[in-house]
């Protein structure tokens, strides 16, 4: 595992699908320069491209007066996302839960459930108008005999 | 890399050789499209072999539970074969690995549907 690279890097996008790609693509280069292994950045840039999808596609509706922002930071500590739209808005408390059993063969809802398990923290802000999700994935240290048994949630200490 | 779709018959079984990714948009619609072909015709017996999906979003992952729903209306059945890792894990976060017939050996998926 090579040492984190910090650095933030942010810009605005139109409401297309090719947005989400970039979006996606600006994800696994930032998971690929902090050493994450495969399965670690499968799961991050998963969750990364629905928040995007989200953004372009329920949040703006691809409209195209409307833009995307992303921004992708490593603070050394954490890979941190945001990615916002200029939608209506979104409640996550009234999401239902797709593990429930009248909502397990339903074909859509899993998007914002998929985010909140591939990561450590997630957190919605309202804009006005708008929804801005930032995402937060700890970057596990290279183990030590001192801390050996830690793990990824051991390190939220915020 | 977009979603291929290559489509074989064995033993009273049709299988679709899935290669690439199964997201919102055209993989999704591929699936989809498939699957209502297959429907459409009166096919029974359906077996997606996963092996070469490297990817699948939330998107991808509606079409295969309408795939099964679709399927069991019509008294037809659709089961998985050989998923990768990725698809795996995305499953049984989500518990459609529950839901789904899942097979790692195609010979046993063939003879499951008799």
């Amino acid at each position: 595992m090579t040492g984190p690279q910090t650095g933030r890097l942010s810009f605005k996008l139109a409401s297309t699908m090719d947005s989400v790609a970039e979006i996606e693509a600006a994800a696994e280069k930032l998971t690929q320069a902090a050493g994450m292994d495969e399965d670690e950045s499968f799961r991050v840039v998963m969750a990364v491209r629905e928040a995007a999808v989200n953004a372009v596609l329920h949040g703006n509706g691809y409209d195209p007066n409307k833009q995307v922002s992303a921004s992708f930071e490593n603070t050394g500590k954490s890979l941190v996302i945001s990615i916002a739209d200029q939608g209506e808005g979104l409640d996550p408390d009234t999401l239902p839960d797709p593990l429930a059993p009248e909502n397990l063969l339903r074909g859509t809802g899993r998007g914002i459930f998929l985010i909140r398990s591939f990561l450590d923290e997630v957190h919605f802000r309202q804009l006005h108008p708008g929804t801005e999700l930032t995402l937060i994935k700890h970057l596990t240290p290279a183990a030590t005999p001192d801390d050996v048994t830690q793990n990824d949630k051991d390190l939220d200490t915020n | 890399m977009a979603l291929t779709i290559a489509t074989r018959q064995l033993d009273g079984v049709t299988i679709l050789d899935l290669s690439g990714r199964i997201t919102l948009g055209e993989g999704s619609v591929q699936l989809r499209d498939a699957i209502r072909d297959l429907i459409g015709k009166g096919v029974k017996h359906i077996l997606l072999s996963l092996g070469n999906v490297n990817y699948i979003d939330s998107s991808g992952l509606g079409e295969l539970v309408s795939a099964f729903t679709t399927a069991k209306n019509q008294n037809a059945d659709v089961k998985l074969l050989n998923l990768t890792k990725k698809v795996k894990d995305v499953l049984q976060v989500t518990k459609l690995y529950t839901v789904f017939d899942i097979y790692d050996d195609e010979a046993h998926a063939i003879a499951s549907f008799k």
